[in-house]
């Protein structure tokens, strides 16, 4: 379900890192042997032969990062993002595989368009790339899309994201539909009669900025929706980009009583509220947008106990033109994918947040799990995807150093702590710092 | 080589102050606000006098651009660039680039080369005086932006309230109607509230911001409650901003029955004041319009002052303060 460019697989040793694998209860000073992209030898000293050394002295190795949600604007809008650009931006950032939203121009919602994206990615994709296909027919909330084809075809999932599923009927139709399949449902919960004006989380902020306010209810009563939905069914269901307090909540409340609900949260929801709004940056405007720090607690909270088991960076590309304009005009969205490990780093292990060994987990085997797929890990005989973490490097974000086609991300100019030095995905060495 | 002077300091070019603009009530301390108060009353005894122009802003450029409709804003700005013999021109949205589709960004550009030393901006969108203030080498007033500030509205209020009642602190201002819409009713809260008044908002519950009381005033949505002000400042029921459907208030028959500001609800003595236009009958009743007790046409004469002295104050003084004496020296 995962496409990538066919390239030689690397011959690699790496020295001397502290080798941290919370799945496999990997965490010591340990070499890695890494013969023709998989993982041969775990040890000491470990003999050359040869291969490419890496030097990991000081340095973290982890499995890669998987980030359960990207927009790679392909196909329709090339300018911002590519299949290139975009997995280039994810190698730098750590991950060994990403999963690209369906809410491109056009949907996708066919085959056709899905296997001409699967064929591009063949060519241009620096990491595994799966992609997800739309619940319904040009994301119109209408009709269903063709599932049972779209996941012969290697859909890694439905979604409308970028749109709610509005019509509670198609919502209920499509979980039964979906069950055909073996993938999951993932949703983008808003409800629009909410969220309708809202440019920032309503609160104490917009009320004093006079910004059309978006109540956390948008998503909360969404997310009771189709959990409410999914428990009559008994089916799985993964919810985007969590913001609320509310929404955590009730999916807390539902895995208690035995749904079997995933979920996300990104860097900037975890990192930020709705007071950064004050700048009037155009970088800190996302949907849904960012929460009051009682929002964001919970958030962590979530993501520390669990109850979330993925980050996800959301990452979105815009255009520079479309987002130099005023706050309310500029579009939802910003880049994520070469800062999410840094700016989590920084934010949440440093300050004694959350667990280094939790937000390995968290980006990597916990969204790999959420969509069925394989986790990357620190084995023997399993594939090489690695990444090399320096923790103790300082540095500054700047526009020039994105391969992403898009710079509008929220971190600019700030100085983060933490920096993927390596990535090695499907046993190809994708980046290197 | 470390001690090399080249010029005797005093012999220095005056470095130029800092690039000042007056986007928000934020960007003013309590002095700045009493400062230009004073200024404003300097130039309204100047304007008393039969030549009414001052040459104090010859040679410089101000500009106005609104993209959004306005008559006494733009009015008032236009004059009092003119009464202090500043060269002045007027932008509107329509008939101009912005009509064919230009970015702000673009424009703020175009009118930049002209080196104008303050832009006047009214824009629909919160973060636009912001933009042009990036994008330009000129000081950018905010005329008003989206729902967000009108300051020199405020200040002209304050002008208002300083000159009927001789102070400001202490005073209680009911402010009736649709808050969650209003500029003015946010640049005013935040003024009052650092002057020292004590600020009440009365209006339907779907028209006050949740969270607004964070900005130091009181919220009710109880119409007796303007009986214990001080001042009753009426906001416009911006029927243009009202979407379709959204439902602030079922119809604005119930919004005059429940929250008009009739004489049966004021008690004698309280002053009126309104930031125009009026819907007379919709949030305001025409008896109380047309009242002795209302200072809408002050307002609208304390506008052109207030905004001489903030064109003045941002070209000129700077923080320094101004002694009521000096516009007149200059004239």
């Amino acid at each position: 379900m995962l496409h990538a460019k066919d390239a030689p697989k690397e011959n690699l040793v790496v020295r001397g890192a502290r080798a941290l694998d919370p799945v496999e209860g990997v965490d010591g000073q340990v070499d890695v042997r890494i013969d023709d992209g998989v993982i041969a030898e775990l040890g000491s000293n470990l003999s050359v032969n040869g291969h490419r050394v890496l030097d990991g002295g000081g340095l973290v190795l982890a499995p890669a990062f998987v980030d359960p949600h990207v927009h790679l604007r392909t196909p329709g809008r090339e300018d911002e993002e590519t299949i290139a650009s975009g997995t280039a931006a994810a190698a730098a950032g750590g991950y060994c595989a990403i999963l690209a939203m369906p809410n491109t121009e056009p949907v996708v919602d066919s085959a056709a368009v899905l296997g001409t994206l699967i064929e591009q990615a063949r060519a241009q994709a620096q990491v595994a790339v799966g992609f997800l296909a739309a619940i319904s027919k040009g994301q119109q909330g209408a009709e269903l899309t063709e599932m049972g084809e779209l996941a012969d075809e290697g859909a890694v999932g439905f979604t409308d994201d970028g749109r709610p599923v509005v019509a509670t009927s198609l919502m209920w139709r499509a979980l039964q539909y979906a069950s055909i399949t073996d993938r999951p449902l993932a949703v983008h919960c808003e409800d629009p009669t909410l969220s309708q004006g809202g440019h920032m989380h309503e609160g104490v902020v917009s009320a004093e900025l006079g910004i059309g306010g978006w109540p956390s209810i948008a998503e909360s009563v969404m997310v009771e929706r189709d959990l409410a939905l999914a428990t009559y069914e008994n089916r799985t269901l993964h919810l985007m980009h969590l913001s609320a307090k509310a929404s955590v909540d009730a999916l807390r409340r539902a895995q208690g009583e035995g749904v079997r609900a995933t979920a996300e949260a990104t860097p900037h929801h975890l990192v930020l509220t709705d007071e950064a709004v004050r700048s009037l940056d155009s970088n800190l405007k996302m949907n849904p947008p960012l929460g009051n720090d009682e929002d964001r607690k919970a958030l962590v909270e979530a993501l520390r106990d669990g109850t979330i088991s993925c980050v996800a960076t959301d990452h979105a590309p815009h255009a520079r033109h479309e987002k130099e304009v005023p706050f309310e005009a500029a579009p939802f969205g910003v880049t994520g994918l070469e800062t999410s490990f840094s700016a989590l780093y920084t934010h949440l292990v440093e300050p004694g947040l959350l667990p280094l060994e939790t937000l390995l987990e968290r980006m990597s085997a916990g969204p790999a799990r959420a969509y069925g797929l394989e986790a990357p890990r620190i084995a023997v005989g399993a594939p090489a995807n690695i990444v090399l973490l320096d923790t103790q490097a300082s540095w500054q974000v700047s526009e020039d150093g994105f391969r992403s086609r898009s710079k509008n991300s929220w971190l600019i100019g700030e100085k983060l702590r933490g920096r993927v030095r390596a990535t090695v995905a499907a046993g190809r060495l994708v980046h290197e710092s | 080589m470390g001690d090399l002077h080249v010029m005797r300091d005093d012999l220095r070019p005056p470095t130029p102050p800092p690039k000042r603009h007056l986007i928000s009530i934020g960007d003013l301390t309590r002095d700045d606000i009493e400062r230009l108060l004073g200024t404003a009353r300097s130039f309204e005894r100047a304007l008393e006098r039969e030549m009414k122009k001052l040459p104090t802003l010859r040679g410089r450029l101000v500009i106005n651009v609104f993209y959004e409709s306005s008559t006494r804003t733009s009015s008032s700005f236009e004059l009092a660039a003119k009464r202090l013999s500043a060269d002045t021109m007027s932008i509107k949205a329509s008939g101009s680039a912005v009509d064919k589709g230009e970015s702000l960004k673009d424009t703020a550009i175009t009118l930049g080369a002209y080196d104008p030393d303050v832009i006047v901006l009214r824009h629909p969108q919160i973060g636009a005086p912001q933009l042009v203030a990036r994008v330009t080498d000129a000081r950018i007033v905010n005329a008003g932006d989206g729902k967000h500030q009108h300051p020199t509205q405020a200040l002209l209020d304050l002008y208002t309230i300083q000159e009927q009642f001789g102070r400001i602190e202490g005073l209680h201002v009911a402010i009736v109607g649709d808050v969650l819409h209003s500029r003015v009713a946010r640049s005013n809260i935040q003024a009052l509230v650092l002057l020292g008044a004590r600020v009440t908002l009365v209006g339907p519950p779907p028209l006050i911001p949740r969270g607004i009381e964070a900005m130091g005033c009181e919220t009710t949505t109880d119409i007796d409650a303007i009986g214990a002000a001080d001042i009753v400042y009426v906001l416009r029921m911006q029927n243009e901003r009202m979407q379709e459907g959204a439902n602030y208030v079922p119809s604005l028959r119930e919004y005059t029955a429940r929250w008009g500001v009739t004489p049966e609800r004021l008690r004698p003595g309280q002053k009126i004041m309104h930031p125009g236009p009026m819907n007379r009958g919709v949030e305001i009743d025409p008896v109380v319009a047309d009242a002795a007790d209302a200072l809408i046409e002050t307002q609208v004469r304390a506008g052109l002052v207030t905004r001489m002295a903030v064109l003045y104050d941002l070209l000129t003084t700077g923080p320094k303060p101004v002694t009521a004496e000096v516009p007149m020296e200059v004239a």
